[in-house]
C-alpha cells in the first residue's frame, strides 16, 4: 500500500514534531510513505471564511500532489474534513472524487484501515484528557457524540488504550468545542479565548496532566489559552503518543 | 400535634435555599432558575449596538457580555443545565433518533406541499367558525390585527409569547396606534418592561440575573429594588399583571403547530398564559407563521414528544392547549403570515430552516451563544438558528452573524427536526461572499492566500524569507493581524525548522 503523507500548512510551520511522529509511526507499521514536496495546504482557511472560488488553485495543486496514492493520510481532522466534505471549488472529476474519498485522518487510518492492535513501543505513564476536535467528533465520527442517542464508542480512546501506563480523565463537558474554529479564533477572539479558558480549566479540574488530540490547531489554541491564564497543562498530538513519545 | 423534634429533611447545604424537595429529590422549575448572586451586583450588559442597516457587530457585544462575568457564568451554566436535562430525557426514549428522523420527514413533506395544506387548514378552520386572514409581511400583519381590534373597539390586548410577533415589531406598532399590549409570559413581560427584545426563543430573559429583574420591577411596578427573592418578584408581577389581564379587551396567542386536517392549532406553554390570553377576553387572535402547518393530528404526537424534551429537558410543557373555534359569544381570528417564508422556501440551500419548531435546543448547546448572550446578535433570532434565518431578512445587516460560529456542529445534532444548521452556516458564508457582503480587507487577504498556497515555490520562498514561519503564517492562514490572536492567548513559539525543512535534511534523497 502506498501512502501519500499530507502535512497541513500549520503543522509544517508550527508542529514539525507532529509530522515527524506521523511519518515514523506509519513507517514502523510497515507502510510505504511518500511526502510530496510541492504540497502546501488543502484550502480550508479560505473555504471556511466563505471564499470558495479562492480555493480552486490550492485544491488543484492538492490533486496534482496526491492523485494516485492508495490513501492520503494526514494528522489533522479538520483538514481531512475539508477535503472529504467540502473541497468543491474545482471540477469533480472521477479523479477528484476518488482522491477525496481516499483522504483519511491518521486515527481513522490506524483504527479502521490498518486495524492496529498494539503499539509495543509506546509507553505514556500520565493522566491525559482526550480532546476530540469538532470535525473529528461530529463529521469524521471518531467517537459517539453526547448529543445523539447512540452506542458509545471512541476510536482515539481505543488506540490510546493500547499504550502502556496511560490513564484517562474525563472533563465535565467532554464534547464542548474549545473555541478555535479557524478564522473564528481571530474574528471572535474574545469568545474564542473564553471558550479556550473554560476548556483547559475543565480538563485541569478533572486532573489531566496532558490534553491529547488528533488536531494540532485546537491544541495550539488551547496551549495559548492555558499559558495566558496560568493553567499548568501540557499538550500533545495523538501521533506522538502512539509513536512512543516519552513525554 | 407538633412536628417539632422530627428529623429535618436532609438537604445538601450547598443547594439553593429556595429549592423545593420531594422524596429527597430536588424539584426544579420547568424553565430552571438562576442561583442567588453572592457577589456585589454587576450591571446587566446590554445587547448589540444597532446602527441602521450597518452590519451588526456581534463580536463587540459578545465581548461586553464576557466582561460581565457573573452574567456570563450564570448564562452559560443555566443553559448548559438545560442541555444536560435534554440529554437525560433523550436517553429515556429508545427511539429518539427515529423520532427526530420522523419529525424531519413530516416537516419536509408539509413544506413541500405547503400550498395544499394551507388551503386545507383554511377551509377547516373556516368550517370551525374561525375568521382566517392572510398577511404577506410584517406591516400587513400589524395593520390587519389593528383592523380587527379597531372593529371591536379594543384598547388593550393581552398576549402570549410569539417569535412571529417579534419578527413583525408588533408591540412597537401597537404602541404607535395607541393600543396597550400586555405580555403574559413572565420572561417576556420582564423584557417588555425593560424595553428589551427576548434573548432566547424559549426563555426570553435568560440573560438577566434576578438582581437585574429586581431593578426592572422596582422601576416599573414598584417593588423593593434590594429584594431579589424570586417568589417575591414573581408574586409582585402576578399582582400587577392579573388586573390588566382581567380587564383586557382582546387576547392574542402565537402557535406551535397548526393541523391541516382539523383546522385546529396548538399552543404550548409552561405558565398557562396562552390560555389566559385566549380565554379571558371574548376576542382571540392567533398569529401563525405559514411554516407551522403539519398535515394530521397524528403527526402532532411526534412533535409534542420532541418539543419540550429538546427545549427544557422536561417530558412535556405544563400546558398543551388545542384551539378549535370561538367559544360561545366570542370570536376567533387566525392570521396566516408569510413574512419572507415563501422566499426562504425557494432557497435551495436554506429552505429546510423552515422546519424549525423554535425549541431553542441549538441555542442551549451552542458554546458561542452561551458565552455571548442572545442580545449580542442584534436580531429577532439569535444563536445557531438565528445565524441561518436572520440573513434571509437582511443579508447586509446580519452579514457578520454566520461568522459567529466555530462550525462545531452540536446544533445540528440536538435539532429535533434535523436541520443541518452548521452546514447552512457554512453555506451562508459562501453566499455572503458571493453577494459581496464581507469586508474588502478580508477578501483581499483571502485572495492573496489562495494565490500563494497554489504556488509551492512562492509559498516556500515566502516562508523562508521571513526567517521563522511564525512571522508570516498567521497573516495568511487567519487573515487578521497577529495581535487579535495574541490578545487573549500566548503566541506559539516557532520551531527551529519546518517539517518540510526537516524532511529535506533527514530524508533528502528519498522523496
Amino acid at each position: 500500500m502506498k501512502i501519500g503523507l499530507f502535512i497541513p500548512c500549520f503543522i509544517d510551520a508550527f508542529f514539525p514534531e507532529v509530522g515527524i511522529a506521523t511519518l515514523e509511526l506509519l513507517e514502523r507499521l510497515g507502510q510505504e510513505v511518500v511526502y510530496p514536496c510541492n504540497q502546501t495546504c488543502c484550502g480550508q482557511p479560505m473555504a471556511n471564511a466563505g471564499f470558495n472560488a479562492e480555493c480552486a488553485g490550492t485544491e488543484a495543486l492538492f490533486v496534482r500532489n496526491f492523485s494516485g496514492f492508495d490513501y492520503v493520510v494526514a494528522p489533522s481532522g479538520s483538514c481531512v474534513h475539508h477535503v472529504r466534505d467540502h473541497f468543491d471549488a474545482i471540477d469533480q472529476t472521477p479523479e477528484v472524487v476518488q482522491l477525496r474519498a481516499r483522504t483519511v485522518e491518521l486515527v481513522e487510518f490506524l483504527h479502521d484501515i490498518l486495524k492496529v492492535d498494539a503499539f509495543p513501543w509506546a509507553r505514556f505513564p500520565h493522566r491525559v484528557g482526550l480532546h476530540n476536535s469538532c470535525g473529528t467528533l461530529r463529521r469524521l465520527r471518531h467517537a459517539s457524540a453526547s448529543e445523539l442517542n447512540e452506542p458509545r464508542f471512541s476510536k482515539p480512546m481505543d488506540l490510546l488504550s493500547k499504550v502502556e501506563g496511560i490513564e484517562f480523565v474525563m472533563p465535565a463537558r467532554p464534547d464542548e468545542c474549545c473555541g478555535f474554529g479557524g478564522t473564528f479564533s481571530v474574528f471572535e477572539e474574545t469568545v474564542s479565548s473564553k471558550m479556550g479558558y473554560d476548556k483547559v480549566s475543565d480538563h485541569a479540574g478533572a486532573g489531566a496532566e496532558y490534553i491529547v488530540s488528533a488536531d494540532s490547531s485546537c491544541l495550539m489554541h488551547q496551549k495559548g489559552c492555558a499559558e495566558r491564564i496560568g493553567v499548568p497543562l501540557k499538550f500533545i498530538h495523538i501521533a506522538q503518543i502512539l509513536n512512543g513519545a516519552a513525554a | 400535634m407538633t412536628r417539632q423534634g422530627e428529623p429535618r429533611s436532609a438537604r445538601p447545604a450547598s443547594e439553593d435555599r429556595d429549592a423545593i424537595f420531594r422524596d429527597g429529590r430536588r424539584l426544579d422549575h420547568a424553565e430552571a432558575s438562576s442561583k442567588p448572586l453572592h457577589t456585589p451586583a454587576e450591571a446587566q450588559p446590554r445587547g448589540a449596538r444597532l446602527r441602521g442597516n450597518r452590519p451588526v457587530d456581534q463580536a463587540e457585544a459578545a465581548g461586553r457580555f464576557i466582561a460581565a462575568p457573573a452574567h456570563q457564568k450564570m448564562h452559560d451554566e443555566r443553559l448548559w443545565d438545560l442541555r444536560q436535562k435534554r440529554d437525560r430525557e433523550m436517553h429515556g426514549i429508545e427511539e429518539w433518533e427515529e423520532l427526530r428522523a420522523l419529525a424531519s420527514a413530516v416537516k419536509e413533506h408539509a413544506l413541500t406541499h405547503l400550498d395544499a395544506y394551507l388551503e386545507e387548514f383554511e377551509a377547516n378552520a373556516t368550517r370551525n367558525g374561525v375568521h382566517v386572514h392572510w398577511a404577506r409581511g410584517a406591516a400587513e400583519h400589524n395593520r390587519l390585527v389593528h383592523g380587527i381590534l379597531a372593529d371591536h373597539g379594543a384598547r388593550s390586548l393581552i398576549k402570549s409569547k410569539s417569535m412571529l410577533t417579534e419578527e413583525c415589531g408588533f408591540r412597537h406598532y401597537m404602541s404607535s396606534v395607541g393600543i396597550e399590549v400586555i405580555e403574559t409570559d413572565l420572561g417576556e413581560r420582564i423584557q417588555q418592561l425593560d424595553n428589551e427584545d427576548p434573548s432566547h426563543v424559549v426563555v426570553p430573559a435568560v440573560h438577566k440575573l434576578r438582581t437585574d429583574v429586581a431593578q426592572v420591577f422596582a422601576a416599573t411596578i414598584g417593588t423593593d429594588p434590594d429584594n431579589s427573592d424570586v417568589h417575591y418578584l414573581a408574586e409582585a408581577q402576578r399582582q400587577s399583571n392579573r388586573p390588566l389581564i382581567l380587564a383586557a379587551d382582546a387576547g392574542m396567542t402565537g402557535c406551535n403547530f397548526a393541523i391541516a386536517e382539523t383546522g385546529t392549532f396548538v399552543v404550548c406553554t409552561n405558565e398557562g398564559n396562552a390560555d389566559l390570553s385566549a380565554n379571558v377576553p371574548k376576542l382571540h387572535i392567533a398569529s401563525i407563521g405559514i411554516e407551522k402547518i403539519i398535515p394530521r393530528l397524528d403527526d402532532l404526537a411526534v412533535f409534542v414528544r420532541l418539543l419540550s424534551r429538546s427545549a427544557l429537558g422536561s417530558p412535556i410543557t405544563q400546558y398543551t392547549s388545542h384551539f378549535r373555534g370561538p367559544r360561545e359569544g366570542g370570536e376567533m381570528h387566525i392570521v396566516l403570515v408569510d413574512n419572507g417564508r415563501s422566499a426562504r422556501l425557494g432557497m435551495a440551500e436554506f429552505w429546510t430552516s423552515l422546519k424549525c419548531i423554535r425549541c431553542g435546543a441549538c441555542m442551549n448547546t451552542c458554546p458561542v451563544y452561551r458565552r455571548s448572550g442572545g442580545l449580542s446578535y442584534g436580531a429577532t433570532y439569535s444563536g445557531p438558528i438565528g445565524l441561518i434565518i436572520d440573513p434571509t431578512f437582511n443579508a447586509r445587516k446580519y452579514s457578520n452573524l454566520p461568522f459567529a460560529s466555530t462550525l462545531n456542529g452540536s446544533c445540528s445534532n440536538v435539532c429535533p427536526v434535523k436541520i443541518n444548521i452548521h452546514e447552512q452556516i457554512y453555506a451562508w458564508r459562501r453566499e455572503l461572499v458571493k453577494q459581496h457582503e464581507v469586508p474588502f480587507a478580508k477578501k483581499a487577504a483571502m485572495k492573496a492566500a489562495g494565490e500563494l498556497l497554489s504556488r509551492p515555490a512562492a509559498y516556500r520562498a515566502a516562508i523562508a524569507a521571513t526567517r521563522t514561519a511564525l512571522d508570516h503564517l498567521p497573516d495568511f492562514v487567519v487573515y487578521n493581524p497577529l495581535n487579535a490572536w495574541g490578545k487573549g492567548r500566548e503566541v506559539p513559539q516557532p520551531p527551529r525548522q519546518t517539517f518540510h525543512a526537516w524532511y529535506h535534511a533527514s530524508r533528502g534523497g528519498k522523496s
